[in-house]
């Protein structure tokens, strides 16, 4: 309500209850289209459908030329280049620590690209793969250093033993992995030596044979593997100890044990045969065997085994 | 009235529907405003502990998630005056309270407050042939009530049975299963213009709504505004609204009589706005923020700007002491409330075994009203408000919205009808057996 009304004429106001007051029911349309956009199915059109048809039919007529796909293409694969060349993903030089020349060298003939290169071009896994076949790699690991550096870290295989078959000699390392080839014994003359058939697969239990065969170490040759099953030890002078399937190391501990007592092994014995552990058994050899039999009276053996007839001699 | 049985039927049917789908509006038509709440029905005890509403009168299987209220338009003395204008508000509220709830609703659970209501007490018996009353039974003995002539253009509004008796044992609420060899049954019925009630349908069928339910107003606001123990020992509940003051009287949990007296607040309105020669809305706010029936010495002095806005100084600048508009209002007041005790005489109140009055609806917000009432209709008098329920507003708590309150309560737990037991097959009109049978001649 106005303070002061001024009454004079043609100044008088029009009042607002004059004019008919707006009235705030909406209109049928207004309220039919309000009560359908109140359905689930229609704002489910208007606020998804709708839109993701639009968006849908413009991509497909815009893709639809093939300058446009063609261009497009190049640009995302342009676009792909000029991050991955970036100078930051560069890779200048590749470091190796831990590994021998050869090593090191057979690892640099594997980098599939030529340095320097993007390090998106460089399938780290891929390249890890690879190195692990060679046998003389234990663990390697790859990996791109700040400043633009491919730092392998390589652990090499440790031969333990040494490993004649068919084919040659070749190095095992302790799990029975080839390490690499040798030429001959002579390469190596501080690892031991194993042969036979299914050696490889024994490794772990042949290192203990030799660990426990200490005393007579300086005389054994090596230990053959029998039938992929047991061993046996080779002494120089052709001995032989006969080892168990089960139970070696304490059938060796047994035998060494009764070489240090009886100094069996110094004697005139080829074969100790401890395949039964409850009864060892032993093959003398052909002077003892001899004496023994002139002690009672009987005719020598000769070299192979057979008696000797005093009339041919 | 086998036409009504069906339609009532269909409108059962049709909230039934409602409430499996989860949604109904509530639409109270009133001759001052127009109410209308959404309520979601979630089954029972899903909100249970919120809000501090415990599980108060099984009503807790719903909540009002949308509500609204705005100026009626085109009603007068409760009943439709103007279609379009009327439709125009309906659409108005509806859409306020559809915005505010987030969801559509299609079925709405309307109310009657007009319509010259005239309440029937009904009776009716039948043998038991079995010795021992099953549904057929009841649906028989509410067939068997002998119905008065209503007069011409009546609807059926409500028809409850109120009180079953097996032979000598009566105030039976549930005669099931019973033994006895008759089985009588005590019938309310209460009736309404049928021109009124049909415009009323029209009106919301022309908002795209469907009627899943109607119910006369008093009924509504008794049930929201009675508590319990009222209803179980006889109360009335009066309920002043704009167009027309109505008047239900309860006992044992059931209307066993309705009214109305046809006159309103907006009687009040005009008294003012002719007495003090404003216009209508201001005569409205003197009413509302300064009426009264008790005057008192201070009153006298407690002057009041008229205001105005007719541009002229003198007449805008009138003040009036609150005593010249109580003593306008007064007499107006008492005419209701003697209409109102004329209404409780012609039903035989005085002999009911409880007096409890229970005044509702915007009217009873007067100021001093209980006490006037209290000289007038006896002295068990409260103010009553509707029942909490739950996620209703506070503004929307006050009395004047007990009848939408009570829509809600009534479309949660109705009470049972006559149309929601079973015809007996022996009251099916012969004339759709013979159409069957055309039906099979003409098609075999």
């Amino acid at each position: 309500m106005p303070v002061v009304i001024d009454h004079r004429p043609g100044k008088q106001q029009t009042h607002d209850t004059a004019r008919p007051r707006r009235d705030p029911a909406p209109s049928r349309l207004k309220y039919r289209l309000q009560r359908m956009w109140l359905r689930p199915l229609w704002r489910r059109v208007a606020r998804i459908g709708a839109p993701a048809f639009l968006a849908a039919m413009i991509g497909g007529l815009w893709l639809s030329d093939e300058d446009r796909r063609a261009a497009l293409t190049d640009n995302i694969a342009r676009a792909v280049d000029s991050v991955q060349n970036r100078e930051e993903f560069q890779v200048r030089e590749m470091q190796v620590e831990g590994a021998s020349p050869v090593v090191e060298r057979a690892l640099k003939a594997m980098l599939p690209v030529d340095l320097p290169a993007s390090s998106f071009d460089i399938d780290l896994p891929a390249l890890r793969l690879q190195v692990m076949q060679l046998d003389a790699v234990d663990t390697i690991d790859l990996r791109v250093k700040p400043g633009g550096i491919l730092s392998a870290v390589v652990t090499e295989r440790q031969p333990a033993l040494l490993w004649r078959h068919a084919r040659g000699i070749e190095m095992l390392d302790e799990d029975g992995h080839r390490v690499a080839g040798v030429t001959s014994r002579e390469v190596r003359p501080d690892l031991p030596l194993v042969s036979g058939e299914g050696a490889e697969e024994a490794t772990p239990e042949a290192l203990q044979l030799f660990d426990a065969a200490g005393p007579i170490l300086p005389r054994v040759r090596g230990l053959v593997r029998r039938g992929e099953r047991r061993w046996d030890l080779v002494l120089d002078q052709g001995q032989r100890i006969m080892l168990p399937a089960q139970g070696a190391l304490v059938a060796l501990e047994a035998a060494i044990a009764m070489d240090r007592a009886q100094d069996l092994l110094a004697r005139d014995i080829t074969v100790v045969d401890l395949r039964d552990p409850k009864r060892p058994v032993l093959r003398l050899g052909i002077d003892a065997r001899n004496t023994i039999r002139t002690a009672r009276g009987q005719p020598p053996l000769g070299p192979d085994g057979r008696i000797l007839q005093d009339n041919e001699g | 009235m086998a036409e009504l049985y069906q339609t009532q039927r269909a409108m059962r049917n049709m909230r039934r529907a409602a409430l499996q789908r989860g949604v109904i509006g509530i639409l109270d038509i009133g001759t001052s405003k127009i109410a209308c709440l959404v309520l979601r029905f979630d089954g029972t005890g899903t909100f249970r502990e919120t809000d501090g509403v415990g599980p108060m009168a099984g009503q807790v299987n719903f909540r009002v998630i949308g509500a609204a209220s705005t100026r009626s338009r085109g009603m007068r003395r409760g009943e439709i005056e103007t279609m379009a204008e009327t439709e125009r508000a309906i659409r108005t509220v509806v859409a306020a309270a559809q915005k505010l709830a987030g969801v559509r609703i299609d079925h709405v659970i309307a109310c009657m407050s007009g319509g010259r209501p005239s309440s029937y007490g009904l009776a009716g018996e039948t043998p038991l042939a079995q010795g021992k009353v099953d549904d057929h039974d009841v649906a028989k003995v509410l067939a068997a009530c002998d119905v008065p002539d209503f007069g011409r253009g009546r609807e059926v509004l409500h028809a409850q049975p109120v009180n079953f008796a097996v032979d000598n044992r009566s105030g039976l609420a549930d005669p099931r299963e019973h033994l006895g060899n008759k089985l009588f049954c005590d019938m309310h019925v209460l009736t309404v213009d049928g021109d009124a009630i049909g415009n009323l349908v029209h009106c919301i069928r022309r908002c795209d709504l469907e009627l899943a339910g109607i119910a006369s107003a008093p009924y509504a606001s008794a049930r929201a505004s009675l508590v319990e123990d009222e209803q179980e020992l006889g109360a009335a509940c009066i309920d002043f609204g704009g167009g027309g003051t109505g008047v239900s009287i309860f006992v044992r949990k059931h209307m066993i009589f309705s009214d109305h007296v046809a006159i309103g607040g907006n009687l009040i309105t005009q008294d003012i706005a002719q007495g003090l020669r404003v216009s209508l809305p201001v005569a409205e706010r003197l009413k509302t923020l300064s009426g009264g029936v008790e005057a008192t010495g201070r009153d006298d002095r407690d002057m009041i700007d008229i205001g105005g806005d007719t541009g002229d100084w003198e007449a805008d600048r009138r003040q009036v002491s609150r005593a010249d508009v109580i003593a306008i209002m007064r007499p107006r007041v008492e005419e209701i409330l003697e209409g109102v005790r004329g209404v409780l005489d012609a039903a035989g109140f005085d002999y009911m075994p409880s007096q409890q009055i229970v005044l509702t609806g915007g009217g009873s917000q007067i100021p001093g009203l209980d006490g006037l009432a209290a000289r007038i209709l006896g002295p068990n008098i409260r103010c009553g408000r509707p029942l909490r329920i739950d996620g209703l507003s506070h503004q929307l708590t006050d009395p004047s919205f007990s009848s939408a309150v009570g829509l809600a309560l009534f479309a949660a737990h109705p009470q049972d009808e006559w149309w929601d037991f079973e015809t007996p097959a022996d009251a099916y009109p012969a004339r759709s057996f013979k159409r069957a049978y055309r039906w099979f001649k003409s098609n075999w």
